[in-house]
């Protein structure tokens, strides 16, 4: 509400509004179409850029020159260039993404059957990245320069440079080997995700600490701030009625762009723990060669970066109105 | 945190040079008899699931770790300097094409794009330098491009316009030397980044190949022995932590020192 009174009469606002979000709304959707064919087209190029025959690759060397031909014809590689193109295209448009090599399945039901997972275990380590960056990043702005700061962002930074792949199975060691209270690899109950959340959401709650004390500190320095405790306001109520409200668009953006990050976390994640999500797709199709599966992983993966990185940016729009005025 | 970052990055420069020196065990030496012995004081570090010297081999691996680091950094910013400046410097559809490169291998998240190119390309330590050189050079080309677009207009690069000096050494000599310590800063990080990344693409069996030794395969072999040798674990991947933190902490310093408003 606060938005609608800043530019316009309360006559004209609502419209105002529409017809600025709507411009908004159409110009970053018409943008992201030559990226989206961009992504689609370099997923094209992936197997042609398999060194030698494709089919021969997938079949291996034992594979008789007939069953190579009929793996070409197949996946359409006795086509022009042009038309595997043309066809690519249309299948991507239609949700046909092809058939796995290994299952003999659609790409797309591979997929689909395996999104919840990762969804979950994304939603659940971004939820444990928020709940402990953002009381982290306060604490180092509200004591800035002094103790816990610098232990508060050495930790952020330690969080930042240790690898999951080695922060998973060091968690595993501790909580599944020596103390015995949480399994160490699967899926299917409650306790089967905490260690895969925590290894995924430590990097991305190191960035967000980091990025809730910049913001944070960068609002400490306005007026109203000062003026908010001239009005009586103790320090941490002025902190955190007023400045960390103002401070959180850039999180919440930084929230919304470190999706990719946690979206290529569950690739290595779920390989650790055997969480039978896309990440662990991917490397399964990798380690088989299944070709149209690795590309429709690729794809997917991508275009849901694409898709978060634009809904981030037009939630940005909203919040703040001199990005929709630009 | 300057002098923190540098002494972590000396100290793995030190022992990835002297490393043979520093041990008296081979790295590939095996001696089965003794494999996955926990740390003594003879292998400070234990022995590997063959048997091997867990220390000479991380020696050893610092070498892989650091030379992929530096040959991603350099020819990534080298490529990236080079199409920032000309898209920066010379706008119009340059400008555009590059531009809408730089878009659309940016909707790749992370190493994603590397690991389909090493994928597709076949698992060696050649495919991953490539790999992450195709996808490095992107943030190198944004940040100098962002740079050039604002040295263009000043005025000692109008007045060398205006003296008759030509595109290319007015972009040398006058453009490229403004974005220097922004790259410099992003060459500090993306060592840790290329670190990160090819330990990761040789976790997932996707680079440097057995029996070399790398950070990242020997955290992969020691997944089979988390609960019989944690030590498989523990010592590689302290090392890629401890690494990537300095690089890290230089980076960070660097930039504090550099540009102070961004004080992190």
């Amino acid at each position: 509400m606060a938005i609608y009174w800043t530019i316009g009469t309360p006559f004209g606002r609502d419209q105002l509004f529409c017809r600025s979000m709507a411009r908004y709304l159409a110009r970053r959707l018409l943008l992201t179409i030559p990226v989206l064919l961009g992504v689609a087209t370099l997923v094209f190029a992936l197997i042609h850029l398999v060194p030698g025959d494709p089919a021969q690759t997938m079949l291996g060397e034992s594979a008789s020159p007939d069953e190579v031909a009929r793996l070409r014809t197949t996946l359409g590689l006795d086509k022009p260039l042009l038309a595997q193109y043309r066809g690519f295209l249309a299948g991507v448009a239609h949700g046909d993404l092809g058939t796995s090599f290994r299952y003999g399945t659609p790409v797309t039901r591979e997929i689909r059957q395996r999104v919840p997972d990762t969804a979950v275990l994304a939603v659940c380590a971004m939820a444990i990245a928020v709940l402990f960056a953002i009381p982290l990043g306060i604490i180092a702005a509200m004591y800035r320069g002094r103790f816990a700061d610098h232990a508060a962002m050495t930790v952020a930074l330690a969080g930042i440079s240790m690898p999951n792949f080695w922060l998973g199975p060091l968690l595993a060691i501790l909580f599944a080997v020596y103390l015995g209270w949480l399994p160490v690899a699967g899926s299917g109950t409650a306790a089967h995700l905490v260690l895969p959340s925590v290894t995924l959401g430590v990097a991305l709650a190191a960035i967000l600490a980091r990025m809730t004390r910049a913001s944070l500190l960068e609002e400490l320095r306005e007026l109203y701030v000062l003026a908010a405790r001239a009005r009586g306001l103790s320090r941490i109520r002025a902190i955190l009625r007023h400045a960390f409200r103002n401070s959180l668009i850039p999180i919440v953006t930084i929230i919304g762009l470190q999706f990719g990050a946690v979206l290529t976390g569950t690739i290595i994640t779920e390989t650790i723990f055997a969480w039978p999500g896309v990440g662990r797709l991917l490397i399964q199709a990798i380690n088989n060669r299944d070709y149209p599966l690795v590309q429709g992983c690729i794809l997917f993966i991508s275009v849901t970066y694409v898709a978060m990185n634009l809904i981030t940016d037009l939630t940005y729009g909203f919040l703040d109105p001199r990005i929709r005025f630009e | 945190m300057i002098r923190v970052g540098t002494v972590i990055v000396l100290i793995a420069v030190f022992a990835a040079t002297l490393g043979p020196v520093l041990t008296p065990y081979d790295p590939s030496a095996q001696t089965l008899a003794q494999r996955l012995e926990a740390p003594s004081p003879a292998h400070p570090f234990g022995l590997d699931e063959l048997g091997r010297d867990i220390l000479s081999r991380l020696l050893s691996g610092a070498r892989i770790s650091l030379l992929v680091g530096l040959a991603v950094v350099s020819v990534s910013s080298l490529i990236g300097m080079t199409l920032g400046s000309i898209a920066g410097y010379f706008g119009g559809g340059v400008d555009d094409l590059i531009s809408r490169a730089i878009d659309i291998l940016m909707a790749f998240p992370g190493i994603l794009l590397a690991i389909a190119l090493v994928a597709v390309l076949g698992p060696s330590l050649r495919n991953v330098v490539l790999a992450l050189c195709v996808i490095g050079w992107v943030g190198y080309a944004r940040l100098v491009r962002g740079q050039a677009l604002r040295a263009r207009e000043f005025e000692y690069v109008q007045a060398a316009r205006a003296l008759g000096a030509g595109p290319a050494r007015i972009v040398a000599r006058h453009v490229l030397p403004t974005a220097y310590p922004a790259v410099i800063v992003q060459a500090t990080l993306g060592m840790a980044g290329a670190i990160i990344a090819e330990a990761s693409l040789s976790f997932l069996g996707l680079g440097v190949q057995p029996p070399t030794p790398s950070w990242g395969t020997m955290l992969d072999a020691g997944r089979s022995h988390l609960f019989d040798a944690p030590h498989l674990t523990v010592f590689p991947g302290l090392a890629i932590a401890t690494l990537v933190l300095g690089f890290n902490f230089l980076g960070d310093g660097l930039r504090d020192r550099i540009d102070p408003k961004a004080e992190t």
